[in-house]
């Protein structure tokens, strides 16, 4: 065991700073924040906790921002310059995920955005929010103002979800997969939506500063609800087959290689209504049409040693050169096994593809699989 | 006699042959261990070189060797049942046992009372 680091660095706090440290949470460092990595509990249970019943996630390091406009539609254009998603045709109440795409095809950041009416309000990556409020700012016309919103963000996941929020927020019933509503919330008004990034049904509620904690806490009361911190987050996104920016995709990687052709919208691609106008949509409609040079997969290994990002992947156990590399792994508590992601030629790519990963020079079976490892609980009806 | 080494790991020396697992306060840094690799019996460990690895569902962890000596036993329940190193490293949750090559170097390294003081 190497001796640990003595963290005494001051990192910016969340407005449940104070509510980790009462719940015994084991802080870390994360893109600039203190932020609990995981509580008493320990990681396998809360992430088995929000699977089954529902788990309380801080998320407000990451970036909220609001596009407003005289003209909301002007917003939404100028928005949709910059992203191969469908903003213009994104309706009131509803919110979308997205990429912000460079000239050469690459992603600069996945956010959500949703549309209030009046205003969109994007949530990006905390390690990305300044650069995509210096992109947005540099991008957009001087009609489009941009707010960097100073508000809590709670993430409430898994199949008891709704029936806790209801509690406090009755409208939420209501609400469909990645529907967006200004409602109260224990009295106190936010942006909710019916979106996450755990693979389970659940809502993001944006929360005033000063009233995040009490949400938070008339949240936890409820015994359905455990506390879950950025390990738990993690393996569930992983277990999801979702991107973590950074790792599984940045300006190297496209949409299409990626396997995000998804958030690429029908009226963006070719023949679309829309088709085009947005960076880099020379390479990427390409690769929509001819298929791109290497694709993200999943990755089961065969034994029990977890493979890790950055493991190189082998086309045989004796191959001298690689032909790809894992971008996220390690342990999927709902599985019960190890389980990566991770970038391979196009030809390599069929499920059931027997490749190699080394691990402490050892070269370790793994088998191609598709994505998700644990199937989706949205509430799409 | 038990000893502790600044890298977290301990080890009981008795008649010559020294247990060894990772201490307490590793255990409670790493969080919920998912997957053990032990070296194997037979094995020569150098003093400082991966002994094992522990791996939470996070990230992975080299256990150095205390101690130059000689693998004779591993403990196949860590490896069978991670969780139960996690929940007694110091006890049912010992990772593997060595002849140490010389003993009297047990002495040289942390009492509970030196580990106990370490700015951890």
């Amino acid at each position: 065991m190497p001796a640990s680091a003595a963290e005494s660095v001051p990192f910016e706090r969340t407005p449940l700073h104070d509510l980790h440290l009462r719940l015994g949470a084991h802080m870390v460092p994360f893109a600039g924040y203190a932020m609990p990595v995981r509580y008493p509990a320990g990681l396998l249970k809360e992430h088995l906790h929000a699977r089954a019943a529902a788990g309380l996630f801080d998320v407000s390091h990451m970036g909220q921002i609001a596009l407003r406009a005289d003209d909301p539609a002007e917003a939404a254009r100028a928005l949709e310059a910059l992203m191969p998603t469908d903003v213009v045709g994104l309706p009131p109440g509803r919110q979308r995920y997205g990429l912000l795409t460079d000239e050469a095809g690459g992603i600069l950041d996945d956010l959500m955005v949703a549309n209030l009416g009046d205003r969109l309000v994007l949530v990006v990556n905390a390690a990305r929010k300044g650069a995509d409020a210096a992109h947005l700012q540099a991008s957009l016309p001087g009609a489009v103002s941009i707010e960097k919103l100073d508000r809590g963000l709670l993430a409430l996941q898994g199949p008891a979800a709704e029936a806790v929020l209801t509690v406090l927020a009755p409208e939420v019933a209501g609400m469909r997969f990645m529907d967006a509503r200004e409602i109260e919330v224990a009295g106190v008004p936010c942006l909710v939506t019916r979106s996450g990034y755990t693979g389970e049904d659940g809502f993001e509620i944006s929360a005033p500063l000063a009233a995040t904690e009490a949400i938070a806490e008339a949240l936890l009361a409820d015994a359905a609800v455990l506390p879950v911190g950025l390990g738990a987050r993690d393996s569930l996104r992983l277990e999801a087959g979702l991107c973590l920016y950074g790792a599984d995709i940045d300006a190297a990687t496209s949409p299409v290689e990626a396997g995000l052709t998804f958030a690429i919208s029908p009226a963006r691609r070719g023949g679309g209504a829309r088709s085009g106008g947005f960076p880099g949509a020379a390479r990427i409609l390409a690769e929509i049409q001819q298929g791109p040079a290497r694709r993200r997969i999943g990755l089961l290994p065969e034994g029990r040693v977890p493979v890790r990002a950055g493991a190189p992947l082998f086309a045989a156990a004796d191959d001298a050169v690689s032909v790809g590399r894992v971008t996220s792994g390690g342990f999927g508590p709902s599985l019960g096994a190890p389980a990566a992601m991770g970038y391979l030629p196009a030809a390599m790519t069929e499920s059931g593809t027997r490749v190699f990963a080394e691990v402490r020079g050892q070269r370790l079976p793994a088998i191609v699989t598709g994505l998700p490892f644990v199937a989706a609980g949205f509430k799409r009806g | 006699m038990l000893r502790f080494t600044e890298e977290h790991e301990w080890l009981r020396l008795e008649d010559g042959i020294a247990t060894v697992g990772i201490t307490a306060h590793a255990a409670e840094q790493l969080g919920d261990l998912v997957f053990v690799e032990l070296p194997k019996i037979g094995m020569q460990l150098t003093k400082g070189a991966p002994a094992a690895v522990v791996e939470s569902v996070k990230a992975a962890s080299d256990v150095y060797a205390p101690l130059d000596g000689e693998v004779t036993e591993v403990n196949e329940v860590a490896v069978s049942n991670p969780a139960s190193v996690s929940a007694d490293p110091q006890g049912a949750g010992w990772l593997y046992r060595m002849r140490l090559t010389d003993p009297a170097a047990m002495e040289a390294l942390l009492d509970a009372a030196a580990y106990d003081a370490l700015d951890k």
